[in-house]
């Protein structure tokens, strides 16, 4: 299987008393680059999680090419979808090299060894993360913006068909969440792939991402293209602030400050 | 292109390979000391005849000692020094954190409230494999009880099962307490075999203990990959394809296993599970596929020298758990504040 279709239908999931997420409809389709921007406690991550089974929905469906995500086992899931989670432990000495070649897992049969394909993976996506020279290093003893790229470099070579990321880009610097984000938009465009992820910059999310997921209190309060959902009204709506959203030649630019107190 | 892992791999293969030819010379070496001293090469012989099962020409005395006394005792210890330290390796890569061990569950604690039961009760139901029964079916329950305390969902948190590990320890250990203080005139016999000992072992403590020892390391050994990939937290584990509920399942039990077998033969002997794997965390690197081999190897070797120090060269024979500790707690201070003041190595 090379491309994956998410149906979600009627989602809501909560913890005891409260509801994290009411009754969400959403498809995300091969060949997009999704973001889900909202304000913290909105659901984001939480909607992350019951795509990639992590959580089981209270109601709804999260349905993968047709079939419920609960139904596959895990090296079938891990086979389709790869996770950037958004907090990471290292807990052992591993080097960033054995932590990306963790990404080969699923792939690789048990008591067998990484074959030339799997280290040819490891080594283009520790290229496209540029830790093609921290490979020895130990993991823990890295910046926060190595140790994501390493992360980012692990769900790359998963080599899967969809991908789901977490605010990928948010310890990284200016030149490597460009750099991130090209890449996943390369990967919906040459490959068919299907990339979801949570964004904080809405300048990102508008510059590289086919759709925009925009939630608000566990609702979708907007689904469409970035000038769709992306305007000084919604962002006052949803994240309350006040917003200037100018549509230049070259895409939209958003700037923001904080509402002054009437 | 590829050439760390396997440098890295290279080395970790040599060491084990060392570590092996180590813990066999080893055998012979202390194997021939003793009350009474024989020569490695007449030792060498009697194992070798012995093995073959061949009538032996030299010194019966000699004979009866090394594949009577000696050996089964060196056995013994060799395959509870490998257990302990393969059961560390599986509770620290388990539970995330460098300071677990078989203690750390109240698994061992659990196997030592079963089998000192046994001993105030004067419990001989299944003649003398009782106190193993005990020792494994207290260390099952406690081993139940932490894990029905700490896990709300099929999800075990690390945190979880150290805190309640921690609480049913502490319970243990009162309870335990409450034994030693019922036991009047068995006190002694307790609070001995308490403190760990290989005294007198049988070809039946060394037989029991190795296949349990073996078994139980091929298990977490099919599981090692598994448990490198969980040493990145549950839920990047699961997005890789890994079934974390049910792994750790099976790998806190066969871990447990081990350790109540372990404890019920020798009594509690602690800090070989803690120490080792640490200390072959700095040689072979932390992948679990090479370091449960090396550890189990470490440990075979650290039991046996301590034991050997307490059976052929100090004027008395020092309960093993009180040497291991002695000499393993300052060991691990050291190496602790070593890890602290350099490279943080996890």
């Amino acid at each position: 299987m090379d491309k994956v279709t998410y149906d979600i239908k009627g989602l809501s999931f909560g913890y005891s008393e409260t509801c994290v997420l009411n009754d969400l409809d959403l498809t995300f389709e091969p060949g997009t680059l999704t973001a889900i921007v909202g304000p913290n406690g909105s659901g984001k991550s939480t909607l992350l999680d019951l795509m990639s089974g992590h959580h089981a929905p209270t109601a709804g469906t999260v349905h993968i090419c047709g079939k419920s995500v609960s139904s596959y086992n895990p090296v079938e899931l891990a086979r389709l979808t790869a996770l950037v989670p958004q907090e990471f432990d290292f807990n052992f000495p591993f080097t960033v090299r054995e932590a990306v070649l963790m990404g080969r897992h699923p792939h690789i049969p048990r008591f067998s060894h990484p074959s030339a394909h799997d280290m040819a993976l490891v080594d283009m996506a520790m290229k496209m993360t540029d830790i093609a020279l921290l490979g020895d290093r130990i993991l823990a003893e890295l910046s926060g913006g190595e140790k994501q790229r390493t992360i980012f470099a692990r769900a790359l070579a998963q080599d899967t068909p969809a991908l789901l990321l977490d605010e990928p880009t948010s310890s990284m610097d200016i030149c490597h969440a460009l750099k991130s984000m090209t890449e996943l938009k390369r990967l919906t465009r040459e490959k068919q792939r299907t990339v979801v992820t949570i964004l904080h910059d809405l300048n990102l999310a508008a510059g590289f991402c086919d759709r925009i997921v925009m939630l608000k209190h566990g609702r979708i309060h907007a689904w469409g293209n970035a000038t769709e959902t992306i305007t000084a009204e919604a962002i006052s709506n949803v994240f309350g602030v006040h917003a200037n959203v100018i549509n230049t030649a070259t895409g939209l630019h958003i700037s923001y400050g904080i509402k002054e107190r009437p | 292109m590829t050439a760390v892992p396997r440098i890295r791999t290279a080395r970790a293969g040599l060491m084990i390979t060392l570590l092996a030819l180590v813990l066999g010379g080893l055998v012979v070496i202390t194997t021939s000391m003793g009350f009474i001293p024989i020569s490695p090469g007449e030792t060498l012989g009697v194992m070798w005849d012995g093995l073959r099962g061949a009538a032996n020409l030299s010194d019966q005395l000699h004979q009866s000692i090394i594949l009577e006394v000696r050996l089964p005792r060196i056995l013994t210890a060799v395959s509870v020094g490998f257990g302990l330290a393969v059961a560390g390796t599986v509770f620290q890569g388990l539970l995330l954190n460098p300071l677990a061990d078989p203690f750390t569950l109240g698994v061992s604690s659990g196997a030592a409230f079963g089998a000192a039961l046994a001993l105030l009760l004067g419990l001989t139901f299944l003649g003398p494999p009782t106190l193993c029964a005990m020792a494994f079916m207290g260390a099952v329950a406690t081993l139940f009880a932490v894990i029905t305390m700490s896990g709300r969902d099929s999800e075990l948190s690390p945190t979880n099962l150290i805190l309640s590990g921690v609480i049913v320890s502490a319970i243990l250990s009162a309870g335990l307490s409450l034994i030693k203080y019922l036991a009047d005139d068995r006190v002694s016999v307790i609070v001995f075999w308490l403190m760990g000992s290989f005294v007198s072992r049988t070809w039946y403590d060394a037989l029991l203990t190795t296949v349990t020892g073996l078994s139980g390391f091929a298990i977490c050994l099919y599981f090692a990959r598994d448990l490198n990939i969980m040493s990145l937290g549950s839920r990047s584990a699961k997005s890789l394809g890994v079934d974390t509920g049910r792994v750790r399942l099976i790998l806190l039990l066969t871990a447990s296993l081990i350790s109540a077998m372990c404890v019920s033969v020798s009594g509690i002997i602690g800090f070989v599970g803690l120490i080792i794997p640490h200390l072959m965390r700095f040689v072979v690197g932390p992948d679990n596929r090479w370091l449960l081999p090396a550890s189990g190897l470490g440990g075979a070797i650290l039991l046996l020298l301590a034991d050997t120090l307490t059976r052929a060269v100090l004027p008395h024979e020092v309960p093993i758990g009180v040497l291991t500790a002695l000499i393993g707690g300052p060991m691990f201070c050291w190496i602790f504040s070593r890890t602290r003041s350099g490279r943080h190595r996890g």
